[in-house]
């Protein structure tokens, strides 16, 4: 009998995994399980294009043509309900299960949600097609919208909203937007995009609750400040989808624990993008990243692991992601700390236009740039050739 | 036919943009040259500002990489991929035909 390797997560990580597998000469049965009814689609343009309207569903659709050719079996609108390790078995929530060889684990993240928004009309977050359809019908017929967070969700979700004509309120618990990611300077150089087009930044106030009854009228502020708001978006992060796993014997941490070749604890069960915290040698410790590039090139070293195909070295990658926030393009490469000397060395804040590396120890770490495409670029590749490539 | 520049302005590893009706591209890969659309299939990227690897180029914002004499393309998130177009060179400069694609190319 053939063997079978099932991908449970029908998103980026999950179809780039079962790519890689066939990629990889795996000639075996694959079999996709995904919660969500949609085929696999691209997120980021959630909170851009697609929440403006100028994206449809057929352009952000991951799959291509080529992928008849993969021979996958997919069993969509079906949610993992456990893994049984000794069988070695996925359980779905139809009752039925699904005996692997191999197991991937591609379940992503979800956003996290406000404590007591739950069933009032108007509130929303923005993680899946669905969230981003029925926020895009609300903002429709809305005039002001309250976003809840200042993260890169919060600010593009911001950014779309007045290119729709509302009026644009952020509220941010922190002194500045980004500090963790960015350093504090960065994070208001980012920031400062919010006045340029009009929207409210309110910092360092927390959200004491929502007002309203059947559907939100307002946010109240912990300064006792009232926020009028026809719509919410609450985008204050998300937490990898690991729930199911709880009783599997699967290690979990800030997600499922892999090791730098994605191998879980489990022989023959691996994760990869949103949902795996995998171990850093640089950073010394499991590290979880919730970028879109990090969830494409994992699934290669985990189809290699999974196949058994030799000792690859493992790779030692420089996380990057982007951000588009009123037209203005942001991109990050590398991971900076506390302590890092941020230096622009190209460009200016003030034009909003600028490339800005972050040194330890007088070596580069971390780039960071706003409409410089080229010059970024560039130097994110020089960071790839100084980490020290790690055994 | 366009002419781009001299081919002491575009030294390897270098790229260039021109204008045409689309604008296009055009890498110098170890002393040959070659000419594609500037535009990502994805978004409005400009392939010119984008990392050369070989005979390919990697998209400056999602990294969709793009082979030059091909056009095609190699992941996600692009899907379609680029026009490319024939480059001459003579005495010293370089020229690109609109809408001719490369000889080879798909
Ligand atoms: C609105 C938005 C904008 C973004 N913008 C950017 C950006 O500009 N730049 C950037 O770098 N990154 C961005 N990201 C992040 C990027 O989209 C993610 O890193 C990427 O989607 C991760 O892919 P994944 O496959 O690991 O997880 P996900 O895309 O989260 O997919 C996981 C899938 O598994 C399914 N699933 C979960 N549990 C189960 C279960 N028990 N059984 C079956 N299926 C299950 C989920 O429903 C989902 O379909 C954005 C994300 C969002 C939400
Ligand atoms: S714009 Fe080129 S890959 Fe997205």
């Amino acid at each position: 009998m053939s063997p079978t390797i099932a991908v449970v997560g029908a998103s980026l990580a999950g179809l780039t995994a079962a790519r890689a597998l066939r990629d990889q000469s795996y000639d075996g049965r694959i079999v996709v399980i995904g919660d969500e009814v949609h085929a696999p689609y691209d997120r980021p343009p959630l909170s851009k294009d697609f929440l403006a309207g100028t994206a449809s569903l057929d352009d952000i659709a991951l799959g291509t043509p080529d992928d008849a050719d993969l021979g996958l079996e997919w069993r969509l609108g079906t949610a993992a309900v456990g893994l049984d390790r000794s069988s070695r078995s996925v359980l779905l929530d139809d009752g039925s299960g699904i005996r692997a060889d191999g197991v991937v684990l591609a379940t992503g993240a979800r956003a996290r949600r406000l404590a007591g928004s739950d069933g009032l009309a108007g509130v929303h977050v923005l993680r899946s097609l669905d969230d981003a359809i029925s926020l895009r019908e609300d903002l429709a017929s809305a005039g002001r919208l309250v976003v809840i967070g200042a993260g890169f969700i919060g600010a593009e979700v911001a950014s779309t909203a007045r290119t729709l004509g509302l009026e644009v309120t952020v509220v941010e618990a922190q002194p500045v937007p980004l500090a963790g990611p960015l350093g504090a300077d960065m994070g208001a150089a980012c920031a400062a995009l919010h006045a340029d087009h009009g929207t409210r930044l309110l910092l360092g106030t927390g959200v004491a609750g929502l007002v309203g009854t059947d559907r939100v009228e307002a946010v109240e502020l912990t300064d006792g400040t009232r926020l009028p708001a026809d719509v919410v978006v609450v985008g204050i992060g998300a937490a990898p989808t690991i729930e199911w796993l709880a009783h599997s014997g699967v290690a979990l941490g800030n997600g499922v624990l892999t090791d730098a070749r994605q191998a879980t604890n489990i022989p023959g069960v691996v994760a990869v993008g949103d949902c795996a915290a995998t171990w850093s040698t640089s950073a010394e410790r499991h590290v979880r990243i919730e970028h879109w590039t990090n969830a494409l090139e994992q699934p290669a070293t985990a189809a290699a692991t999974l196949l058994g195909a030799g000792e690859r070295p493992a790779p030692s990658p420089v996380p990057y992601f982007w951000s588009d926030q009123y037209g203005a393009r942001i991109q990050f490469a590398g991971s900076r700390r506390e302590g890092d000397v941020a230096r622009v060395v190209e460009g200016s804040c003030a034009s909003r236009s600028f490339v800005t590396v972050y040194e330890r120890d007088g070596r580069p770490v971390a780039v960071l740039g706003m409409n410089q495409p080229r010059l970024f670029t560039r130097l994110r590749r020089q960071l790839r050739s100084t980490v020290p490539a790690t055994a | 036919m366009i002419l781009v520049c001299a081919t002491t302005a575009l030294p390897p590893g270098e790229a260039t943009r021109v204008e045409a009706d689309e604008p296009i591209a055009v890498f110098n890969v170890d002393g040959e040259y070659y000419a594609i659309d500037d535009t990502c299939t994805h978004q409005d990227a400009s392939l010119a500002d984008g990392w050369l690897d070989g005979c390919a180029v990697e998209c400056p914002l999602h990294a969709s990489c793009f082979d030059l004499r091909t056009g095609k393309v190699s992941g996600p998130p692009a899907k379609t991929p680029v026009n490319t177009h024939r480059v001459l060179v003579a005495d010293g400069m370089v020229y690109v035909e609109p809408g001719v694609a490369a000889d080879g190319a798909a």
